[in-house]
């Protein structure tokens, strides 16, 4: 077929960009019929998230009945694009289903059953639509969910605020189409040209540019001669037409219909890294973008359909067609009559960019341009890639001037750093390198993965250094809480002392102590260091009862719960016995690691009766805390839920044999050490004791009144059993500073 | 005679204004904090999980500068090895198999109707990943959450759990080429 | 139905590494034929048996390294070594010579670097410098006179005699070369003595003039067919003509342009050697750069070393450093003010 060229007559001068390649056009076969009207299909799958940027919002639920046209996923921020119901229908359900993506992953569709009526909602037309305000304009292409068309899909609305106060050059519109095979711009130029030069001019009033340039490769005479005819007759009857539309042929060659590149040859400016067209003055749209945005400012008519080109030699006849949104693939393939075979493809978008599904009942979404079902004999697969030889087609061809080579070196190598110093997200995944790579390397895969693994590179670390910082703050946090409590302790032992001070004077003025305590701190001093080896020797023992302890803490903690919890909240219950049961296998297996490690360490003298009395001290403590606290409880349960006492007195009881046991066992080992050991020793020990139970309490008081304060604050309901408790507490605290004092007087006169 | 005494006083002031001159080099060009431990500090994947038997990243990258060894890292894994090895130019070790494997990204996750709201986890948490008050249900905030397992073990009912992060399509990206002759190679076709 | 997947670009151009070494083989054909019509049989049977040798030598360590043979050979590369490699000995040169150099080509320069690809230098002229440097005298005597000097043209079996050395070759059949002979007589005689002698012919050099020009018919051939990049020849042709125009404007002192450009293995050089992509420059500039030095060298080693003709060593000295001319002419960016160069560039 003898392909017509137009003959370029352009009054701009149009630049020519780097590279590029001329791959076999392939369009005729597709445009020989009129655009066709796909058939209503049983169900329509719209996908939430057809463009770059987020999710939109569902609006609906399952079962709802919608109507065409009706927003059913609000845009969530800026972002992000409304979606509507293509047809009238019941909402099947919203699922993750298999969308137009190269991962072949599910998303979340709105699965709508159609009803076959087709029945429109209520739509907002704008007769005047010339004549309205901008915002109102702009709201009108929001709430139509229009987004690009051509590529990525970004929401049109956005790119039409006129955000900064540059003012804008140009206006560029795409009808340039380079990809081969896919006409479905080309149609749309044909048929509705009219309707797309009034979006062009919608736009045009919102962005007030200095040019507007319709750009068009030289290929699509028959386009080019519908705008024109258009064009004349649009400026014939419209009076408010204040706008030149610039008609640009240019030659055909891709990417010229990249957006970078399209700029590039229109005005010789190149859009600068990672910038956008804007940031030079431009803004680009596409031809089928500029008609929905007429279709949605002049009927209100939201992007529900679009036209899309079904070509490839494995259709019977390639065409044009103009489906709904969300119209599952297999629906047309099977109304256009696709041939299936055994190593067929799909390919969605053209050769040189599109991407392969692998499901048949994927739906068509607002960017899905073409749908190419090629041969293996059109298209074949490529043969497995040679050895890179470096001859440099790549670089010839590329049309962002990037070497691809070396790209492709430093990706296959994993060197990401020296891949992005060689600017490797300049890459605009054209495929043109790969195109003329004669040892068919997949070049263009390499960067994707280079480019996917960078980017989650990047993700991780902006993840870590949050974590970083968070971290900091967390131990800054503790640390100055820390020693508030620190410093708060310390003024409340400071006056105690003073207080106890006071005491002593008055109880023991007559003798002067100083040098007999001086030589007793001494010893005490000395004790500690030779203790503090000891027990280091016996860490494994002392770990195992730590853990035992724990365990059985837990355990105790968890029976306490599980009580509570059958008082008061049933339904917890059973999880709580669960919990319970887990912790008591637990603590079985602590006891029994503990007792093997004990009688491992059996042997070694000295150390063991040392620890275990200590031990045993602190089991003594920690039992009649128990003791004390359900004892408590049992008080409160006795005024408030009786049914539980006897359940409680049980607890107590067991909890005072407890208590007697470690006791019992205290003293026996007592016993046994003040014997095994020389005198000072017993002295001492018990001291130490002391005054770290002093300590402690003095702690727990403090906390306890602490507690007490807030809860005076915050819970009033409370604070008779704070009150109770910090009573208590004083008590314990008094006790200790008593025995304390008894102790160190004892020593003084041995 | 002489000589001698010359030489030694010639190389006595030498000694004299050399140390003075790097005496002046310490003091004037000092440098603020252990830059070491930052870099390294930054290769680690601040998880602050604690596995390497640090209280943390940073004490661990403390401890490396110190001559600790640079594979005690599972969440970091043989990545964060390489880069540690590459930075500190010593030979990557294997992963040292006693402090945990490297497994894929993780995010707690709390049962949400199991939680009895003790506020054992908000505690242990080294992140402040975890909201919560007493008596209330906790909820772990996934995107601030490193996966450092550390919330599991307090846990009074053991209702959090370890879930793989899956970004879904979001998350998805390229796979490397597979059909490449230099892939199919290996197995000596 | 399971529909197949793959990353686009999902069409590609029809032209393979394959196809691309088949036409610098068939583009050689015309400089051969040259060769051949001037110097005898000698440089087809070279080509030959290092041909045979270099594809034998590539399969062996193919299959040592448990490689697919077949899809390795198909790629021809082993085939052009042995090829340019025929072209570039001399075309008495003994039958050893052919096999040490197009196996050392093949076996140590290519293959021990990881095969096609992944060489730092051109395979043929490194096994060309090994026997240069390692048998000076089988190297530099074995050139044919032109045929057209002698009585009648040399058999077949003239010819395979004196590479197989059964019988020594009839007298007058080997001479020196034209640019041996310059370089030894200029500071002596005088550019008309010297051009006098036979092997000058008529013209510039006999014989030698056409050989060249033919070499530069194929490479002409190439460029059209954009195998090879414009920038190498150019380089080279310009680093050669440069000094021996700026030095040889005397022709009795030195080595005129005339002789410099269409004696020795100029052209072939410059569009057949030189022009290997896989262990010259990568980018555009570079290509230039290193044609550029290439040629420099040339002249350098042509007018004050120790050897007649040079393009060997000039590139091998180039291919050293590619890398570095690589890291220096990295060619600006689409959407960036200007290029990142040099080791230090940041992203």
């Amino acid at each position: 077929m003898a392909k017509l060229r137009i003959a370029h007559n352009n009054s701009r001068t149009l630049h020519d960009f780097h590279g590029g390649i001329h791959p076999e056009e392939n369009k005729t076969q597709s445009t020989q019929l009129d655009i066709q009207k796909a058939s209503l299909p049983s169900t329509l799958i719209v996908p939430l998230q057809q463009h770059v940027g987020k999710s939109a919002k569902v609006l609906v639920n399952a079962g709802d009945r919608v109507l065409k046209g009706q927003l059913i996923a609000d845009a969530d921020g800026v972002i992000s694009a409304c979606v509507h119901a293509p047809s009238s229908g019941v909402v099947r359900e919203i699922s993750d289903q298999a969308i137009a993506h190269p991962s072949g992953l599910s998303a979340p569709c709105v699965v709508i059953d159609t009803d076959g009526e087709d029945q429109w909602c209520e739509l907002e037309a704008h007769e005047d639509y010339l004549n309205l305000e901008r915002e109102k304009v702009l709201k009108c292409i929001r709430r139509a969910g229009v987004a690009g068309m051509g590529g990525a899909g970004f929401p049109s609305e956005v790119k039409l605020h006129p955000a900064n106060q540059k003012k804008l050059k140009t206006l560029v519109i795409n009808g340039v189409e380079c990809e081969p095979y896919i006409t479905s711009d080309d149609m749309l130029m044909r048929t509705y040209a009219d309707e797309m030069l009034r979006g062009i001019e919608i736009m045009a009033r919102l962005l007030e540019p200095q040019h507007i340039v319709l750009a068009i490769e030289d290929n699509k005479a028959e386009a080019y001669t519908a705008i024109q005819e258009a064009l004349a007759e649009h400026q014939g009857h419209t009076s408010a037409s204040q706008y030149t539309i610039e008609l640009a042929v240019i030659p055909t060659k891709y990417p010229s219909g990249g957006e970078k590149q399209l700029i590039y040859i229109l005005t010789g400016e190149e859009v600068p890294s990672g910038g956008i067209p804007a940031d030079i003055g431009v803004v680009c749209q596409n031809v089928a973008t500029a008609r929905a945005v007429y279709r949605a400012v002049r009927y209100g008519e939201p992007l529900i359909s679009r036209i899309t080109t079904l070509t490839g030699d494995q259709f019977k006849k390639s065409c044009n067609v103009e489906s709904l949104i969300g119209t599952p693939m297999s629906h047309l393939l099977q109304e256009f009559q696709f041939q299936d075979s055994r190593d067929a493809r799909l390919i969605i978008g053209g050769p040189m960019m599109g991407y392969t599904i692998e499901q048949l009942d994927t739906p068509v979404v607002k960017t899905t341009n073409c749908i190419l079902a090629p041969s293996a004999k059109e298209l074949p697969f490529e043969d497995q890639a040679q050895a890179c030889i470096r001859c440099g087609l790549c670089t010839e061809a590329c049309p962002a001037e990037l070497l691809p080579q070396q790209l492709y070196w430093f990706s296959r190598s994993a060197e990401y750093e020296k891949a992005e110093q060689h600017n490797l997200f300049d890459c605009i995944e054209c495929g043109a390198c790969a195109y003329v790579c004669p040892s068919s390397i997949p070049l263009v895969q390499h960067y994707r993965h280079a480019k996917g693994e960078i980017k989650a590179k990047r993700l991780d670390t902006d993840k870590s250094e949050k974590a970083r910082i968070r971290f900091e703050a967390r131990q800054e946090r503790l640390e100055r809480e820390a020693q508030e409590k620190e410093a708060k302790r310390k003024a409340r032992a400071e006056a105690a002392a003073k207080l106890q001070a006071e005491k002593k004077a008055a109880a023991a003025n007559a003798e002067s102590v100083d040098p007999k305590k001086a030589a007793i701190e001494a010893a005490l001093a000395r004790k500690n260091a030779s203790k503090a080896e000891t027990v280091s020797a016996q860490v494994s023992v002392e770990e195992l009862q730590g853990n035992l302890d724990k365990a059985q803490s837990k355990l105790d903690k968890m029976i306490d719960a599980l009580e509570d919890a059958k008082a008061n909240a049933p339904d917890n219950v059973a999880k709580l016995q669960r919990a319970v049961e887990k912790n008591q296998l637990r603590v079985n297996q602590a006891k029994q690691a503990l007792e093997k490690a004990q009688t491992v360490s059996a042997p070694t003298p000295q150390a063991v009766p040392e620890v275990s009395l200590e031990t045993l001290q602190s089991n003594v403590d920690k039992a009649q805390a128990k003791l004390d606290k359900m004892i408590d409880t049992l008080e409160d349960a006795k005024a408030n839920a009786p049914e539980n006492v006897e359940k409680f007195q049980r607890a107590v009881d067991k909890n005072k044999a407890r208590v007697e046991q470690a006791k019992q066992a205290l003293n026996d080992a007592q016993a046994a050490s003040s014997e095994n050991k020389p005198e000072p020793k017993t002295e001492t020990v018990p001291v130490e004791v002391l005054e770290a139970n002093l300590e402690k309490a003095q702690a727990k008081l403090d906390k306890m009144i602490d507690t007490l304060e807030d809860a005076k604050a915050n819970a009033p309901e409370n604070i008779e059993k704070f009150q109770r408790a910090v009573d208590k507490n004083k008590v314990r605290v008094k006790a200790a500073q008593d025995a304390l004092a008894q102790a160190k007087s004892q020593e003084v006169e041995n | 005679m002489s000589i001698a005494v010359t030489a030694i006083i010639v190389l006595l002031s030498l000694a004299v204004v050399f140390g003075a001159i790097l005496g002046f080099a310490a003091i004037r060009f000092r440098v603020e904090g252990n830059p070491v431990v930052d870099q390294i500090d930054d290769l680690l994947p601040q998880t602050q999980c604690g596995q390497c038997g640090h209280p943390g990243c940073r004490p661990y990258a403390e401890a490396i500068s110190n001559g600790e060894d640079i594979n005690k890292c599972p969440p970091g894994g043989e990545a964060t090895i390489q880069a540690l090895a590459d930075l500190l130019d010593v030979e990557p070790l294997p992963l040292d198999a006693e402090h945990g494997e490297e497994k894929a990204k993780q995010v707690a996750v709390i049962r949400e109707d199991e939680c009895i709201g003790c506020t054992k986890c908000i505690q242990a948490c080294p992140v402040d990943a975890i909201l919560g008050a007493a008596k209330h249900m906790h909820t772990v905030i996934a995107s601030e959450c490193t996966g450092c397992d550390l919330c599991i073990e307090p846990c009074p009912v053991d209702c959090i759990d370890m879930v793989e992060v899956d970004n879904g399509i979001a998350g998805w990206h390229w796979s490397a080429p597979q059909s490449s002759i230099i892939t199919t190679d290996k197995g000596a076709a | 139905m399971g529909l197949l997947t793959r990353s686009s670009p999902h069409t590609k151009q029809n032209q393979s590494t394959s196809s691309i070494m088949r036409w610098v083989i068939l583009l050689c054909i015309p400089g051969l034929i040259a060769q051949t019509y001037f110097f005898g049989w000698g440089n087809l049977h070279n080509v030959l048996l290092c041909s045979i040798t270099a594809v034998l030598s590539e399969a062996a360590i193919l299959a040592l390294r448990k490689r697919r043979i077949g899809f390795y050979l198909s790629d021809y590369s082993a085939l052009l070594t042995g090829v340019l490699l025929g072209i570039a000995l001399p075309p008495l040169a003994p039958w050893w010579i052919s096999v040490i150099a197009a196996s050392f080509s093949i076996i140590f320069v290519k293959q021990l670097y990881g095969g096609l690809g992944y060489n730092p230098f051109n395979p043929a002229m490194a096994g060309y410098a090994l026997v240069l440097i390692s048998f000076p005298l089988a190297m530099t005597s074995n050139w044919a006179s032109p045929t057209t000097l002698q009585e009648n043209f040399p058999s077949v079996q003239q010819t395979l005699a004196s590479i197989w050395e059964i019988e020594n070759a009839p007298d007058g059949y080997s001479g020196a070369t034209p640019l041996d002979v310059y370089k030894h007589e200029v500071k002596a005689s005088t550019y008309e003595a010297i051009t006098s002698q036979d092997i000058f012919g008529s013209g510039i050099v006999l014989g030698w003039e056409w050989v060249n020009v033919a070499f530069l018919l194929g490479g002409l051939g190439l460029l059209a067919l954009r195998i090879i990049p414009w920038q190498t020849p150019a380089g080279v042709l310009l680093g050669l003509a440069l000094p021996a125009i700026l030095f040889s404007s005397n022709p009795d002192q030195a080595v005129p342009l005339s002789i410099h450009l269409l004696a020795g293995a100029t052209m072939f050089g410059a569009f057949f050697i030189a022009t290997d992509p896989v262990s010259s420059s990568t980018t555009p500039r570079g290509r230039f750069i290193f044609g550029l030095g290439v040629g420099l060298f040339t002249y350098i080693i042509r007018t004050w070393g120790s050897y007649p003709d040079a393009i060997a060593f000039a590139v091998l000295l180039m291919n050293f450093a590619a890398p570095l001319i690589d890291v220096y002419t990295q060619p600006r960016t689409f959407g960036h003010n200007k290029a990142k160069r040099g080791p230090k560039a940041k992203v």
